[in-house]
């Protein structure tokens, strides 16, 4: 029955430029439902939300065909305005909150209570009435408790940790009245476990009070968890419509990425190396990152191995690579190949053989508006000189040498492009990040840091990324030291794993060693116990 | 359909197609209204040939990334003093083209001094550079009216006859006036070709597309483009900026003394004051923005800007007889079009 429906979208077609990104897409949403829709980087799913939204870009873009039906009539949207005034919310990957502001004042910012005052009357305006703080205060106080987040409400938003400020966006939304459908994009991207799994339960108990729920997410784990029913799309197209009871985790990763995914993994193994060469001696290095901070590392690291860095945000194991390649000024003594490693310098790291794929793609691992081959052989052209013709002294672009160079590692890495001159402003979250890996490849490193690989990428070309690393260490004998927030991927391709926590090494485990070690060592309490005698846990 | 204008719109980019659009409608009105064409055309080569390196000195700034050299005024007045101790010490010889060549090499390490100081000054307010500019330009045109009385050139050329200090103008007839002009030039019918002058303007864009292309050139353009970028690749992002600044100090200085030439004129005093705006709003015009810049947006904007003004100016006068209608028309259309690029960001991708 239509009326069953909180939202119907109906054979979407969208193009951009002539560039089929939606090919008759339907969707549904039933009351109180927890509906997964999930699909690879590139595969419509934000265009599809777009779309629902009404956003100024599908307009500005000749619009899309297709009809959509909330509580079974036909809507047609025009802007994120409308959409929110029939009932659709959104909680944002990024947070838009105002850090200075109470949470009460960022939970009702522009749907105040007010009450008049003397000005108000004269002028007739409701724009001069006053706050009715007490009605506001109690508002955002049910509504922080229908998510089940125990915090003062008066508290401002700046400093508060990341998974708290997803928790008020939420009440943010359902403080709306009239909430119907509340969309969540990605939302667990950014957080820890166990704050992920508070925000599943919160997903669940709003879905229990009658508020339908779209899941957009990469982790299929999680939309198997709460999810009723699953939407998978690819390339644009619908693939299939699922009753999350009725399929599994294997089952939605090959939907997705339309070919046999080994999402278990078995224990890939690196090449053998000598535990006694070591090829990166780090010595108490300390680097002054903000929001990751090392107060003091000591690492050494095997020629020949491939080596974890693991944590929790924020406590600094981000800054580690990062100082190693100069970008953030550090302190302390590291020792590459024998030779002392100039701190502070990015080109002499780079000249010693480091390579580095930095974190952050869009914002350092990438020139957005140049093409993906210039991105590639950039730092290789500067460093090492190569990729030029020469003429006495002066130098120009070798564009043929760059051509096939580029050519070969797009093909090798399976980046998805129209040809090598595109811009990589154009690339999915995916094939960026392949850019940035062939970028540090086109060094030809001895070593490569590779930070947060696999950051918004779908499982497929997670996959080819850490297969890639493991060819990389097997065949070509490099050092990979890959920092990362996902403990399954760290676990999977790496020997030891290093655990950061308060900007300096808990401990050091193997791949085998227990998730409870794991868990332990993260929350910083491994220590405590090994202290207090309690338990021996070998390194 | 309404997709199609969209995209062609947005392929031509506004600010090209309207004073493409404005450009061809005047000349109609021109050859309507039997204004002499030939002259016209004429004015147009010449005009495009004179402030084309000015515009050019836009390319180096925004490359780098300090944005549209709004401070142009210090390389002009680097490219003033070049030209006057030149003159002052009599390196005019033919071998010296007149002048021209020695007005160049002067001018270089006032230059490069300059520029560099400006640089310093650039990369300590990062991200407020086109305000700061403007505002450098401003003083320093002022900073040398002092000068310009006080400076002890002996030259009767270009000393008042009566009282202390420098002319307003200084004829450069007897020195390098039009030489580059006269330079293999040659008239079809009405129309007068200025080929030395054209080809000089041609070289100078080929030597910075060169450069762009070169390991140091492509260094500064990802300085510019992604200072983090840069930074992650072992460049010195500061570095380059003062390289870029420098550069288009000195293509300012050289852009002012082929408009000198050209124009057989050297002005001095509150001449320079302005002289950065045209070449801004002519790169922008061309299609450039406040971040991206080729060197085809150069060769277009300053052809269509400059065509629009010269073409205007007689159109004007004839319609609307009274009054000064063209010089309103060009201010309005130089600072219209600055307007509106810095009100957007982007540009033709």
């Amino acid at each position: 029955m239509a009326e069953d429906y909180v939202l119907q979208m109906k054979n979407i077609d969208k193009e951009y430029y002539g560039n089929k990104v939606l090919k008759g897409v339907s969707l549904s949403v039933r009351k109180g439902e927890i509906h997964g829709l999930i699909g690879e980087n590139g595969a419509g799913k934000s265009t599809l939300m777009n779309i629902l939204f009404g956003m100024p870009v599908i307009h500005s873009t000749g619009g899309f065909s297709g009809e959509i039906y909330l509580n079974g009539d036909k809507v047609d949207l025009k802007s994120p305005y409308e959409a929110m005034k029939m009932g659709i919310g959104m909680v944002h990957q990024e947070f838009m909150l105002i850090p200075d502001f109470t949470i009460t004042e960022n939970i009702k910012l522009n749907r105040e209570t007010t009450q008049d005052n003397l000005i108000s009357k004269v002028f007739r305006s409701d724009r001069l009435k006053t706050l009715n703080t007490g009605s506001m205060a109690a508002d955002a106080k049910k509504a922080l408790n229908r998510v089940g987040l125990t915090i003062d409400e008066w508290v401002t938003v700046a400093g508060l940790p990341v998974g708290h400020m997803q928790f008020i966006e939420i009440a943010r939304e359902i403080d709306k009245t009239g909430l119907r459908l509340l969309v969540f994009d990605e939302p667990t991207a950014v957080l820890t476990e166990s704050e992920a799994d508070n925000l599943l339960s919160a997903m669940k108990r709003l879905a229990e009070s009658g508020i339908s729920i779209l899941f957009i997410t990469h982790r299929l784990s999680e939309v198997i968890q709460i999810a009723d029913n699953i939407t998978v799309l690819r390339d644009g197209e619908l693939v299939a419509d699922r009753k999350s009871a009725e399929t599994n985790v294997a089952e939605l990763a090959e939907l997705m990425v339309g070919r046999k995914v080994d999402l278990k993994g078995k224990e890939k193994q690196s090449r053998e190396y000598q535990e006694s060469e070591v090829i990166l001696d780090i010595k108490n290095l300390q680097v002054d990152m903000p929001g990751e901070k090392v107060t003091g590392v000591d690492l050494k690291i095997y020629k020949g191995e491939i080596f974890g860095i693991g944590g929790l945000a924020g406590q600094g194991k981000v800054g580690i690579a990062n100082g190693l390649m100069g970008l953030y000024p550090s302190k302390g003594e590291v020792i590459f190949k024998g030779e002392k490693l100039e701190l502070n310098n990015t080109k002499s790291s780079l000249e010693r053989g480091l390579a580095f794929v930095s974190e952050d793609r869009r914002g350092v691992g990438l020139l957005l508006d140049s093409s993906i081959e210039l991105n590639i052989v950039f730092t290789t052209m500067q460093t090492k000189g190569k990729f030029l013709k020469r003429f006495g002294f002066f130098s120009q672009l070798d564009d043929a040498g760059i051509r096939e160079y580029a050519a070969k590692i797009i093909q090798d890495l399976d980046i998805r492009c129209t040809h090598s001159q595109q811009l990589t402003r154009q690339l999915s979250g995916g094939n960026q990040q392949k850019v940035c890996v062939a970028r540090a490849l086109a060094l030809d490193p001895e070593t490569i840091l590779v930070s947060e690989p696999t950051r918004g990428i779908d499982v497929g070309a997670k996959k080819l990324v850490l297969d890639l690393l493991i060819k990389l260490n097997k065949e070509l004998g490099m050092t990979i030291i890959m920092t990362s927030s996902e403990l399954v991927e760290l676990r999977s391709i790496c020997n030891r794993i290093a655990i950061i926590f308060k900007g300096k090494v808990a401990g050091i485990l193997k791949a085998s060693n227990s998730d409870q070690e794991f868990g332990l060592m993260m929350a910083g309490e491994y220590q405590k116990i090994e202290e207090d005698g309690e338990g021996r846990l070998n390194e | 359909m309404n997709e199609t204008i969209n995209n062609i719109v947005k392929r031509i980019g506004l600010p090209r197609l309207i004073i493409g659009l404005l450009f061809l409608a005047t000349c109609l009105t021109a050859v309507m209204i039997d204004l002499p064409f030939g002259l016209i055309v004429s004015d147009i080569l010449r005009r495009f040939g004179m402030f084309g390196v000015l515009s050019l000195a836009m390319v180096p700034a925004i490359q780098c990334g300090t944005g549209p050299n709004f401070a142009l005024p210090i390389g002009i007045i680097c490219g003033i003093l070049g030209t006057l101790i030149a003159i002052e010490f009599n390196l005019t010889s033919p071998l010296l083209g007149y002048g021209f060549i020695s007005a160049i090499i002067i001018s270089l390490p006032f230059a490069v001094l300059s520029g560099w100081l400006y640089g310093l000054l650039l990369n300590k307010i990062k991200g407020s550079e086109m305000l700061v500019a403007t505002y450098t330009g401003f003083s320093i045109v002022s900073f040398m009216q002092i000068a310009w009385v006080t400076l002890p050139f002996k030259h009767p050329e270009m000393r008042w006859p009566i009282g202390i200090g420098l002319r307003v103008t200084v004829s450069l007839a007897s020195t390098f006036g039009e030489v580059l002009n006269k330079l293999w030039g040659f008239s079809i019918g009405k129309v007068y070709f200025p080929t030395g002058l054209i080809l000089f303007f041609l070289a100078c864009c080929a030597v910075v597309w060169v450069y762009s292309r070169t390991k140091a050139g492509i260094e500064m353009s990802a300085a510019g483009a992604n200072p983090k970028f840069a930074a992650a690749s072992g460049i010195n992002v500061d570095k380059n900026r003062i390289i870029g600044t420098i550069l288009s100090t000195f293509l300012g200085a050289v852009g002012v003394i082929v408009y000198s030439l050209s124009f057989g004129f050297l002005q001095l005093y509150l001449a320079p004051l302005y002289m950065a705006f045209p070449a801004v709003a002519a790169v922008l015009i061309g299609g450039a923005s406040t971040s991206k810049i080729k060197i085809s947006h150069v060769i277009i904007g300053t052809f269509l800007f400059q065509g629009l003004l010269t073409v205007a100016m007689p159109v004007a006068n004839e319609l609307v007889p009274e009054g000064n209608l063209s010089e309103m028309l060009r201010v309005i259309v130089q600072n219209g079009i600055i307007l509106y690029a810095l009100t957007r960001i982007g540009g033709e991708s």
